[in-house]
């Protein structure tokens, strides 16, 4: 981003400053509910990594990789898709489809049926917004919030009505069981490693980290993903280079909409095994800030999703051992938002007064 | 027919104000934002915390002092107001610190205060009153009352004109009436006071607002200052002034997002901003009337009503029905040149 600041600093110790300036914050927050913040960072850490909370820590890592990479592509493109909830939502909706729409033989083939399913909901639901920026100007973060509620009430309707299995509950049916996704303890079975059998974790964890890859090698070594940074980069220059806005923007987001909506396959497909209501639970905004924290680069994305995954099941924890509502987790996923986001230049702005004055002794 | 028309569509009106009401004063307090120049999705976010200490004040205020209260009689409601306005401001006051003096990305900000106000609510909510992230029902004078105006109980057997008077106009809170004052009020100011044009222009071209020698930064603040108070108003409104009569989680319910929309909608002017979400009020009061509407030709879903508002803002966007252009300078942080 700037040119004053060794990359270490851009890349490292900003993060780090604006993490520890929000966990600071959320520990005040802590004092003020009457809590010791030691006790809780305790308890969360334990809940996260015990042998029954990895497998649920490891199930959040999972859906924020995919939301977190989804905003982070976007972000190449200079693009703000804030509707990887909606996107994820119908993807959601596009997997319950096809699992119900025939008796999958095998979990192999269901899996892979699963993410095209989801990849192409995903992406068709962000094409709408994608093709209105693209061609009519309307600013995408309307659009795709628009498109988040719109999927709300789709979404909605479709399990109270026309997709809602026989009972009172706004539910699908289950799918059929032999379509069902080994887990972390079936695949670790295989290699006589044992695992807690009720965690849900499971092997789209496996399908996040090479979509990860896949990403990195979209971005950085395609000739389509260095134009999609170029158009980030300067959209005018971009054009001029020959480079189309409406295809960057296109492809941009439909890789975006298919990444949010790879979500389902981890919680539609692999652990509720059918669609209920509100699936996503704000991954699709969590995501905002995984690829805030991880500058849109898919490994410290995979690093900011897993601390995204402990502060989730550590914050499930804390509700359970010291009754404190896990909406404690919500306020500090805000405040690293807040501080790695809008108020990062709190901490840069210093920083570049700092280098630069060591750079002029250093020359002089 | 004509029982339809005094009854059903009088009914239904009344309802489409009072669900328009907090739909208008937040998209007022996105008005002043977005004119000047500073994107604010986070009216929902101000929209709660602001419900929230209105309701949580209100009941401190109301409760006796036997209770552990500060037994306040009649004013708890205007203690719980000025709370409501009071916390509004202040997260106003953090999205301005972030765009406006740090420069930073204001979408992300908003972002930020909608999940913090998700967050705080409940968590202060549970550690004050242990009643799962709600408040204590509020009575009396903890509330905001509905106003009878003058003559409506003697006009009301007057036809048509008694009974519009009587079931529509009269009978709402002391907010309502104040929600539609500001609509002219905010006309006034924007179009035809020198802070107005100055505001209007600051979000349009900063550039040349500062050459004419005006601070940028000063009038971006005091937007949302007016930004921050309006939302505390909508805020109240739902917790203090509706049936709900108390702070429930969750309680916007995506209403700071319609108002945006209604934004939208209404092009960022006051009078279109009051049809606009007078109109999505409607849509509301029809969607939780009737569970589905047989239009005869096809039936529609009550989902359906519930996302018009919307679909109808995308339609507006896309330029298919008129262009909606937002003010230039939106989004964008001014940095003076030195």
């Amino acid at each position: 981003m700037n040119k004053n600041l060794p990359k270490w600093v851009d890349l490292g110790l900003i993060p780090l400053l604006t993490l520890m300036l929000a966990f600071a914050v959320s520990g005040l927050v802590v004092l003020s509910i009457g809590q010791n913040p030691i006790e809780v960072v305790k308890v969360m850490i334990q809940g996260a990594f015990n042998p029954f909370g990895i497998g649920h820590t490891l199930y959040f890592t999972t859906n924020f990789i995919f939301t977190g990479l989804a905003v982070a592509v976007a972000f190449h493109a200079r693009l703000f898709n804030i509707g990887g909830e909606g996107q994820a939502g119908l993807a959601g909706v596009g997997v319950a489809l096809v699992m119900l729409s025939y008796d999958w033989p095998h979990w192999s083939i269901a899996l892979i049926v699963g993410t095209v399913a989801a990849m192409a909901f995903g992406a068709a639901w962000a094409a709408i917004p994608a093709y209105l920026q693209a061609k009519r100007g309307s600013h995408i973060v309307i659009t795709t919030i628009m498109f988040n509620l719109i999927a709300g009430a789709l979404i909605g309707y479709l399990l109270v009505g026309p997709m809602q299995a026989e009972g009172s509950l706004p539910e699908s049916a289950k799918f059929p069981s032999a379509a069902s996704l080994p887990t972390m303890y079936d695949m670790l079975g295989w290699f006589g490693i044992g695992f807690d059998k009720y965690a849900p974790v499971n092997i789209s964890f496996f399908l996040a980290l090479i979509a990860a890859f896949l990403v990195w090698v979209l971005i950085w070594k395609t000739r389509l993903g260095y134009e999609m940074r170029a158009f980030g980069h300067s959209e005018k220059a971009a054009v001029y280079a020959g480079i189309s806005p409406l295809k960057i923007t296109m492809i941009a987001m439909l890789v975006s909409g298919a990444l949010s909506g790879m979500m389902a396959v981890n919680t539609v497909q692999g652990e509720a095994e059918r669609l209920l209501l509100g699936a996503v639970e704000g991954a699709g905004f969590i995501g905002i800030a995984v690829a805030l924290m991880g500058r849109s680069h898919p490994v410290g994305v995979v690093l900011a999703a897993f601390l995204f995954g402990i502060l989730t099941q550590g914050g499930a924890e804390l509700q359970f051992t010291l009754g404190i509502p896990a909406q404690m987790i919500t306020v500090i996923q805000a405040l690293i938002i807040m501080f790695t986001g809008s108020l990062e230049n709190m901490v840069r702005i210093p920083l570049e007064k700092i280098f630069l004055n060591a750079g002029k002794r250093g020359r002089a | 027919m004509l029982d339809f028309l005094t009854n059903d569509l009088l009914q239904l009106s009344d309802s489409a104000v009072r669900f328009a009401i907090p739909l208008l004063l937040a998209c007022l307090a996105g008005l002043y934002s977005e004119r000047a120049g500073i994107f604010d999705i986070g009216l929902e976010g101000k929209m709660l915390v602001a419900a929230f200490a209105g309701g949580a004040f209100s009941a401190f205020a109301g409760m006796s002092v036997a209770d552990g209260g500060w037994g306040m009689g009649g004013w708890a409601v205007w203690v719980g107001l000025g709370a409501a306005i009071f916390a509004s401001i202040m997260l106003s006051m953090i999205h301005a610190f972030a765009s406006i003096t740090l420069r930073g990305n204001q979408l992300i900000s908003g972002v930020a205060i909608n999940f913090f106000a998700a967050g705080i609510t409940v968590l202060v909510g549970q550690y004050w009153f242990k009643m799962g992230g709600q408040t204590p029902q509020l009575r009396g004078g903890q509330r905001f009352e509905p106003i009878t105006l003058p003559f409506a109980e003697a006009l009301r057997d007057v036809p048509v004109i008694g009974s519009i008077y009587y079931d529509l106009i009269s009978g709402h809170n002391i907010i309502v009436y104040l929600g539609f004052l500001i609509v002219a009020l905010t006309w006034w100011i924007l179009f035809r006071t020198r802070f107005g044009l100055r505001m209007r222009a600051v979000g349009e071209n900063p550039g040349a607002v500062d050459t004419a020698g005006i601070s940028v930064v000063k009038l971006r603040y005091s937007a949302l200052i007016i930004t921050g108070i309006l939302c505390g108003l909508a805020g109240a409104y739902l917790s203090l002034g509706t049936a709900a009569a108390g702070f429930g989680k969750d309680m916007t319910a995506g209403r700071g997002f319609i108002a945006l929309a209604a934004l939208i909608f209404a092009k960022w002017k006051p009078i279109p901003a009051m049809w606009a979400t007078l109109l999505f009020g409607m849509l509301e009061a029809i969607g939780s009337k009737y569970q589905t509407l047989d239009l005869g030709i096809i039936v529609l879903p009550g989902q359906f009503m519930q996302a018009l508002p919307y679909i109808l803002t995308v339609v507006i966007l896309a330029g298919f029905v008129g262009k909606a252009i937002p003010p230039k300078a939106g989004g964008e942080p001014y940095i003076k040149e030195r």
